[in-house]
């Protein structure tokens, strides 16, 4: 299966969640903190909140969302205009 | 994977939902109620944030192979047509009520749309999240909690010749290390902070659950190292060491890939606070909801199984699921009927509990600039001088972020003993289309109450 990383393409197998596809580029980051540090999943079970990724313009936790097909996944939650905090 | 994905056997269509019996968490708690109640004919509606059901112990993924029981639990609910699973569906808030329901209307949400959720009956199976307690190092990409590492390989993480270091305490320490090790990494320590006298006090009294003394043979773990806690975890980008507090004063340093912290449990209460129930479930030091012998919260109409009234396993879980799902359905003498069979598995959950305290120096391990609630970034040092959890919030935002307290609000807990206050809505970051069409009326009302 093919998804797109903040631009760059990626295979996975199916049925890996974004969180575990992102794991796969070290160090696996998925947003950056309000403070400006690099964060990634921590609790795995979409409580922490830690693991939130932009898809098709919307926030999804990564770590209970499964990639599908051509999925395009960005790590800027946190930076992006209009992404700040959510 | 072991099963086709089981879908929603009716997609949502209007902004307001109906359905005699609403479950929340589909883990063996939330798919054992389902299974209790479906012979009544009650139209039920199971609802669980994950991708797949499951739960955090049946959690399916790429390379899973599901557990028996779990396979044949999820293959019954498919062949019961009065029952819908909607996975990957939140709760965000309270919807508004119905002139005639007994149970609040929740607010759902999925990836694509929100409704209003309205039920006859709701039975909380909401289950429990790790206790996650701050040191230097643990906002460092690698640094995880010990369930969340099994649930992160179970979701595909490949760890194929990582070195893996597992401190905290609790059982599932060693659960992590198998699931690690059979995923293919090399795990390099478990350090547990209980010491080895009640690790063998625990493991004494598991002949009283057989099936419990199997299960712990087969995880024990030749790394296993018990009065050894985390320090401090150190590196630049990513996890490149650890260091661990020995007994007797001695630290080690090891260096690995991936740590992953576990310090026990905390139930999911969040809900069921919200809804108005009563927490001071016996085996969670008070931390759970209170249910009576029916499972029955303190709220009319709401019942609570599983992990979020207290952890004891998914034995208890499973017993705990079929009593509230009876009872949900009216049948009291069903659920009545397992009263002995619940006690022998709270009895275990007693032992469990008892033999896992934790020690008072994991309360020193933060230091002044260690991030306590990582969604704001507030230290440590910061909220020493406060004096409980809403002076925090209004004078640091600590709590105000995305997970609005669930991970720092219990490290605070432990940490200086406040007490986190109930949640109002919303319970999650929720979408504004969501709340926007919570409010509209409903379109028609094909309800038919539980006689």
């Amino acid at each position: 299966m093919h998804i797109v990383v903040n631009g760059a393409p990626l295979q996975v197998p199916a049925g890996t969640s974004v969180a575990a596809a992102l794991a796969q580029q070290t160090p696996g980051t998925t947003r950056t903190s309000v403070t400006g540090a690099a964060r990634a999943p921590l609790c795995g079970m979409g409580v922490c909140h830690e693991c939130r990724v932009r898809i098709h313009g919307r926030t999804h936790l990564a770590c209970q969302t499964v990639c599908t097909e051509g999925m395009s996944i960005h790590t800027d939650v946190g930076t992006a205009p209009g992404n700040a905090t959510l | 994977m072991n099963q086709p994905v089981t879908q929603p056997m009716t997609e949502p269509h209007s902004a307001h939902e109906r359905c005699d019996i609403l479950i929340i968490g589909a883990g063996p708690a939330g798919m054992a109620a389902a299974l209790a109640a479906a012979p009544s004919g009650a139209s039920i509606t199971i609802v669980d944030d994950n991708p797949l059901p499951g739960g955090q112990i049946w959690r399916d993924g790429p390379q899973v192979v599901l557990p028996a029981l779990a396979q044949q639990n999820r293959a019954a609910l498919t062949r019961h047509t009065n029952v819908r699973l909607l996975t990957g569906t939140r709760v965000v808030g309270l919807g508004d009520p119905q002139p005639g329901d007994k149970a609040s209307a929740l607010l759902l949400e999925d990836a694509d749309r929100g409704w209003t959720q309205h039920s006859q009956r709701i039975v909380l199976c909401t289950g429990a999240r790790e206790l996650l307690l701050p040191f230097p190092g643990w906002t460092l990409p690698g640094v995880t909690g010990a369930g969340a590492l099994q649930a992160l390989i179970k979701a595909g993480l490949d760890v194929r010749g990582q070195r893996i270091v597992i401190a905290g305490t609790g059982p599932l320490l060693l659960a992590a290390a198998a699931t690690a090790t059979q995923a293919g990494a090399t795990v390099v320590r478990v350090a547990e902070q209980a010491p080895w006298r009640a690790l063998a006090g625990f493991a004494a009294q598991l002949p009283r659950w057989p099936t419990k003394a199997a299960q712990a043979l087969t995880l024990l773990h030749p790394r296993l190292r018990a009065s050894t806690h985390v320090l401090e975890v150190q590196g630049t980008t990513q996890v490149q060491t650890v260091r661990l507090r020995k007994s007797q004063r001695a630290e080690e340093t090891l260096a690995c890939d991936r740590v992953a912290c576990g310090f026990g449990l905390v139930p999911n209460t969040h809900l069921g606070q919200m809804l108005g129930c009563d927490l001071g479930g016996p085996l969670s030091g008070g931390q759970g909801l209170a249910v009576d012998t029916q499972m029955h919260t303190s709220v009319p109409g709401v019942f609570a199984a599983g992990e979020c009234t207290g952890f004891g396993g998914s034995e208890r879980a499973l017993v705990q699921g079929t009593m509230a799902g009876h009872a949900a359905a009216g049948q009291v003498p069903h659920a009545q009927a397992l009263r002995p069979q619940l006690a022998r598995w709270e009895g275990f959950a007693q032992v469990l509990q008892a033999s896992f305290p934790l020690n008072e120096a994991l309360k020193t391990l933060a230091q002044p600039d260690t991030l306590v609630c990582r969604c704001e970034d507030v230290p440590y040092a910061a909220l020493t001088e406060r004096q409980g959890w809403i002076d925090a919030k209004l004078h640091t935002r600590c709590g105000m972020g995305a997970c609005q307290g669930r991970i720092c609000g219990a490290a605070t807990q432990h940490l200086f003993g406040w007490t986190p206050s109930p949640p109002r809505h919303l319970l999650a970051p929720a979408r504004i289309g969501t709340l926007a069409a919570c409010n509209t009326a409903p379109t028609d009302d094909p309800f038919t109450p539980l006689s």
